[in-house]
């Protein structure tokens, strides 16, 4: 597909059609975790409508943004874990 | 700053209705919406599927409409006559409040492991481009919700496992006889039904537990007399759904669990209706109507000719609201060292010494996080029947910047 848009996930390059979420592009990288709890526990996203805040991660170095949320843009740097 | 006639918060069927009617009327509306794409959650843009049927025609007379729809703006305070976002704020003559619901979440031990997700959420994840071809998942929980995603799984290449319904056979019979008399609602019910395996929808059977090292691998359920494995590589569980009337209480409305309508779905302040699911759980097609109605007389239109569907599409709620009535069982699944509030990993235990949400609040930080109680509130007025959460402004996380706008 030529309209394919790439972003990176922990550094490594995904392609991803428009109209992804960061949520999916996480799911197509294998990660299922998206932060790290107050108490150090893996947590990945619950209710998938912006309501939990479960699915937060850095988002060209903006942290805490809800990836459930956001649409995937050419060139987006995912980071999660935080 | 925006300036409209009618303002509508919320862009599902029932937000959509409400702004098409009142544009097309000559009104000057403003439809906002949080989502990055129109469509609330049953019409959720699809990234596999167009929009077809009744989606496709109303979004098509929606921007015929001349209504101006703004996605990406949430509004996180309301004040009478103003409305507050990220992106501004709308001066507005009258208001419809079409905020939808939320999914009502239980903890279980292991609800916290990562592929534990929500009925709906994880539907929502799937029309977002999420990919389930293959997976070995369990569905669990209450409502027609669970039979629509089960099946939508499934159609989706899911090898769904089992359906694992809280409510007995018996104890859904209304809901079962109320859908024979809706031949819309029996056709769609035979098509769920004939996407999954036969045997795999069990009632009277729910989740107590998720196993699994930093992923879910497996669940328990019970039936309350037997207890078994299901191995799993996803486990999506919702217990029926929340009206979010927050936007509502701000702007002083009457809310007892649902938002107060009277039958020009006008609540009680001033110049505020509600439409769709904040004035009780009914699905998209009493959304629709009740959308119309609020678009309707909010313009002060004439809405006599919508109120025996109207009145329809309320006896359904009714029923809705016994079928699926949660078992007491289910609060006694978390165990003492079950996390309950997962912004601030407050466990059920730390919750012990506390008789009201308020002192627990204080001490222990439990519904302080970003999702501000919006999860654990619900599920703590269901475990410990504690009231439900204060409504105070901002009703989402915000930055300094935002406020100061
Ligand atoms: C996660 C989830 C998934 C669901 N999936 C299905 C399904 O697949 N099939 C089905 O039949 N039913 C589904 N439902 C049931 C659904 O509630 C109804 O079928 C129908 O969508 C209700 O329409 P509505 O217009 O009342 O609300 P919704 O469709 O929920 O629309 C509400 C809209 O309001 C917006 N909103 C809320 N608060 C704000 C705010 N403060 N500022 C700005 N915008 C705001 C939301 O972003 C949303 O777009 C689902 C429910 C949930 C919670
Ligand atoms: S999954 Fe709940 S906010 Fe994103």
């Amino acid at each position: 597909m030529a309209d394919m848009l790439t972003v990176r996930v922990n550094g490594v390059v995904m392609c991803v059609p428009p109209g992804f979420t960061v949520l999916a592009a996480l799911d197509r990288a294998g990660t299922r975790t998206c932060r790290t709890s107050v108490t150090g526990e893996p947590r990945g996203a619950l209710c998938g409508m912006g309501i939990c805040q479960e699915c937060r991660v850095t988002i060209d170095g903006r942290s805490h943004e809800r990836s459930c949320m956001t649409l995937c843009q050419d060139g987006m740097e995912i980071v999660t874990g935080d | 700053m925006i300036e409209a006639d009618v303002a509508v918060v919320g862009g599902g069927p029932a937000g959509i209705a409400a702004a098409t009617v009142a544009a097309e009327s000559g009104a000057r509306v403003v439809l906002l919406d949080e989502g990055a794409t129109l469509g609330g959650q049953i019409w959720r843009r699809d990234v596999l599927a167009a929009p077809k049927g009744s989606a496709a025609a109303w979004l098509d007379r929606l921007a015929a409409s001349g209504a101006e729809v703004l996605s990406g703006w949430s509004v996180f305070d309301a004040e009478p006559r103003r409305l507050v976002g990220f992106r501004g704020i709308v001066r507005f003559h009258q208001v419809v409040i079409a905020t939808g619901a939320r999914e009502r979440f239980l903890p279980f031990p292991g609800w916290t492991l990562p592929g534990v997700t929500g009925l709906g959420g994880l539907q929502a994840m799937v029309k977002s481009g999420c990919d389930v071809s293959d997976r070995r998942i369990v569905v669990g929980g209450s409502g027609p919700l669970a039979i629509a995603v089960a099946a939508s799984l499934a159609e989706r290449g899911a090898h769904v496992a089992l359906v694992a319904e809280q409510a007995s056979w018996v104890q859904i019979r209304p809901f079962l006889f109320a859908i024979l008399r809706e031949p819309r609602k029996f056709m769609q019910g035979l098509d769920y039904a004939l996407a999954l395996h036969p045997g795999v929808v069990r009632f009277g059977t729910w989740v107590v537990g998720a196993e699994g090292r930093d992923r879910v691998e497996a669940v328990r359920v019970t039936d309350g007399r037997r207890t078994w494995r299901e191995r799993c590589d996803l486990l999506a569980v919702g217990y029926g759904l929340v009206p979010q009337t927050e936007l509502a209480a701000l702007l002083g409305c009457r809310v007892e669990e649902a938002v107060w309508v009277d039958r020009e779905q006008r609540t009680t302040a001033s110049g505020v209706f509600a439409a769709g699911e904040p004035t009780g759980i009914g699905g998209v097609e009493c959304a629709l109507i009740e959308g119309q109605i609020a678009g309707l007389a909010a313009v002060g239109r004439e809405v006599d000719h919508l109120e025996t569907e109207r009145f329809r599409g309320l006896r359904f709620k009714d029923v809705l609201k016994t079928a699926f009535e949660l078992r007491n069982e289910l609060r006694h699944v978390p165990r003492p060292e079950t996390i309950v509030c997962r912004c601030e990993d407050v466990r059920l235990v730390d919750l012990e010494p506390f008789v009201d949400r308020r002192t627990a609040k204080l001490v222990t930080r439990c519904g302080m996080g970003p999702c501000q109680g919006r999860v654990c509130g619900d599920s703590l007025e269901f475990l410990k029947k504690w009231g439900p959460n204060e409504v105070r402004p901002p009703l989402m996380p915000t930055s300094v910047g935002d406020l100061a706008r």
